[in-house]
């Protein structure tokens, strides 16, 4: 039985950790945009979605969270943290969350590194999607834009709790065995929440035009700045970000199983990324899209071709048996960019983005940044638009919603009024406007009806009945004429 | 008010059909209205974790696995949300089951009891001329109190509180989940069918079948079974 990891499985343990680390500062800090999250699912694999999970990689988090990192791997005593807080438009700030990825000593060295740690830590991806729209910051992230922003800080090394206030909850999102030690992710969310209570922010009107200091002082030795969750449209067009040093990796998609003579198992097959494709003379590690086999994209390639491996006889996730695997090497090359001589951006980060198949990179993060919510755009979230007041002369209708006009176009709810949509069956005569109060005086009084008062209904009778002759000799004639309409009505 | 809330524990072990089948069961009191969101909302999550992306196999015995999307839903009639799998085809088989399971419990008139069940199933070919063997491995069963609520604000707190149940189970699922116990092991191209269920076009979940009882006021349970098309009836 072979304990000791093989360097073949030690790199890919760690590019699993690392790209691991890097999806995961991702699915936090989406999940605090403010924002519905939708992403597509796809039938083929497109070699860049790695743990075959579909998780769109935003730049600026990916380059934040990379810095943190520093090209080092959460290990025993270094964890990597995502701080979320919140932000007032007065500048009052206050921990939310402490989101922990941290690894133990605790070793489990038969698990498959190639298929059950990668498969698992797919798992885990899914719990924390689940997890973080269940803590109490995702309901204040969505709500966020006028009185308060969500801001995130990546830090790596010793976990820093004391910003949670007293009570935090911890809530476990799950851990993943591996040769080297137990990954594990958790959360530690503030509870006490009372002075910020959502509810005040619903009250006050939207401000405007806040600026945002992107950099806080932290009081924290191993400090790093401050960042909005959401974006300002159209900010940061021009960032470059300095090119990665370490390689591009491509994401594992291809399985294997044995032939179908053996028991079945699967193993992982992948291949590090083969590097300066076409990019020599541009010095960055870029991949093309399609892959290096444009023509077989998720084909087996190089030298460790799985033809001469062993098959394997038991159930990996079960860890019963060590299996003498080799890893074969597919290139899934859709880590793409539109790379030019004169970017010098993180190439690795522009993958899942169809738009960014052409043009440049400048174009495709202008593309990204301007799909994202502005941090203080004028559109107030909690605005309810007014139902369309009708367009009246009344100056019963014009005194009525007068008050209600006003009190919306500041464009928040005030939980005392209500706008109602006021039509009143008594004055929508243009004809003849009124307000309440005369209406009510005249018809309180109404006049006599003309056919009630004796002299005049003596008076119609008499010519009713004069006329009575004329009117039957009329009738008369055209008997025919209502003979042949009552049938028409049988 | 009857105290809206979700209580979770662990089947007896004598209870599971099977030696390896792990059964979890969660208890909930929710107003009629919520039913549905409740429902889907466990559902969803359970089956996010039970889904993968579709697998294309190719010679030499390798596979790759496609890609699995996900997007948030926001309830309506509860102060929640949940995450799904991006697939319009399983959000309508759950939506189909969920809904005859609701209809079902409004017309049993009294109480409004009932439970839901979502069951993982491997499937064991057998010789003709018998029918091919289902196993399951793993049981989620949904206990449901359908609760009348007097005024609208016994309704805005029911809201909250379903809500805040929700989370909780969520977080309880994860648990579940997290613990890697028994998971069927990756079949063959051939073997395929009989542990996973390919019918859909973008993302390939383990086989399934949600089944639901509604308890009428006598107690006693009247068992209606609502099965999904799988691929052995057809088979015959």
């Amino acid at each position: 039985m072979d304990t000791d990891l093989s360097s073949q499985d030690r790199k890919d343990l760690d590019k699993f950790i690392k790209f691991f680390a890097l999806k995961t500062v991702q699915v936090i800090v989406q999940a605090r945009l403010g924002e519905k999250i939708c992403t597509r699912s796809s039938s083929s694999p497109t070699g860049s979605d790695w743990f075959n999970l579909a998780i769109k990689d935003i730049p600026e988090v990916t380059h934040e969270a990379k810095k943190a990192l520093a090209g080092q791997l959460p290990a025993v005593g270094r964890s990597m943290c995502v701080e979320i807080s919140l932000k007032t438009s007065e500048g009052d700030s206050m921990e939310l969350e402490i989101w922990c990825l941290e690894m133990n000593e605790k070793c489990d060295k038969e698990i498959k590194v190639s298929y059950t740690v990668y498969n698992r830590l797919s798992l885990l991806l899914k719990s924390l999607l689940a997890i973080t729209r269940v803590t109490p910051a995702y309901r204040l992230s969505r709500k966020q834009g006028h009185e308060y922003v969500i801001l995130y800080r990546i830090y790596f090394g010793e976990v820093q709790l004391s910003g949670l206030g007293e009570g935090f909850q911890t809530v476990r999102v799950g851990t993943v065995g591996t040769p080297v030690g137990t990954i594990t992710l958790s959360c530690a969310y503030r509870i006490n929440l009372a002075f910020m209570s959502t509810r005040q922010f619903e009250r006050t009107p939207p401000i405007m035009g806040i600026i945002i200091d992107h950099f806080v002082d932290r009081p924290y030795p191993s400090s790093s700045p401050m960042h909005p969750c959401n974006y300002r449209a159209g900010e940061d067009n021009g960032a470059v970000y300095p090119s990665v040093e370490d390689s591009q990796e491509v994401c594992t998609t291809s399985f294997s199983t044995s032939p179908p003579s053996q028991l079945s198992s699967s193993r992982l097959s992948y291949q590090p990324a083969a590097l300066g494709v076409g990019s020599a003379d541009m010095g960055y590690p870029v991949l093309f899209a399609g892959g290096l086999n444009a023509a077989h994209p998720h084909q087996l390639l190089g030298p460790g071709k799985e033809g001469g491996v062993p098959p394997v006889p038991s159930q990996p996730a079960h860890g019963t048996q060590a299996d003498q695997e080799r890893m074969c090497t597919p290139l899934d090359g859709v880590h793409y960019s539109a790379a030019t001589p004169s970017s010098s951006e993180d190439t690795e980060t522009v993958s899942n983005s169809s738009e960014g198949k052409s043009g440049s990179p400048h174009d495709l993060l202008e593309t990204i940044f301007i799909r994202k919510v502005g941090a203080f755009v004028n559109k107030p979230i909690n605005q309810v638009n007014p139902p369309d007041s009708p367009e009246t002369e009344s100056p019963l209708q014009g005194s009525l919603h007068s008050e209600g006009s006003s009190g919306s176009s500041t464009g928040n709810t005030h939980d005392d009024f209500v706008m109602i949509d006021f039509k009143p069956a008594f004055s929508k005569d243009d004809i003849l406007p009124m307000d309440l109060g005369t209406f009510y005086r005249e018809f309180q009084n109404p006049p006599q009806l003309s056919s009630l008062s004796i002299d005049i209904g003596a008076q119609s009778m008499a010519e009713d009945l004069d006329s009575l002759p004329e009117k039957l000799a009329v009738h008369e004639k055209n008997v025919k004429e209502f003979d042949a309409f009552v049938e028409t009505l049988q | 008010m009857v105290g809206p809330g979700w209580t979770r524990r662990r089947a007896p072990p004598g209870a599971a059909p099977t030696m390896n089948c792990r059964a979890e069961v969660l208890e909930v009191s929710v107003e009629g209205r919520q039913v549905e969101e409740a429902m889907l909302a466990v559902l969803h999550t359970v089956l996010l974790h039970r889904s993968t992306g579709k697998f294309h196999y190719k010679k030499e015995g390798t596979y790759s696995i496609g890609t699995v999307g996900t997007q948030d839903v926001d309830c309506d009639f509860i102060d929640f949300a949940y995450v799904r799998v991006s697939s319009e085809e399983l959000d309508r088989a759950l939506r189909k089951a969920v809904g005859e399971f609701k209809d079902a419990l409004r017309s049993s008139g009294s109480d409004g009891m009932g439970q839901i069940s979502l069951e993982f199933y491997q499937k064991k070919k057998s010789r003709w001329p018998f029918s091919d063997e289902c196993i399951p491995w793993e049981l989620w069963t949904i206990k449901v109190n359908v609760v009348n609520l007097a005024n609208e604000q016994e309704r805005q707190i029911c809201r909250e509180k379903v809500g805040e149940k929700l989370c909780e189970k969520i977080i309880n699922i994860v648990e579940v989940m997290n613990r890697h116990e028994y998971l069927p092991k990756m079949p063959t191209q051939s073997e395929v069918d009989n542990v996973f269920d390919t019918s859909l076009k973008d993302v390939q979940p383990y086989l399934y079948k949600i089944s639901y009882q509604i308890t009428d006021s006598l107690g006693t349970s009247v068992t209606t079974t609502m099965r999904r098309l799988i691929k052995d009836t057809l088979a015959l």
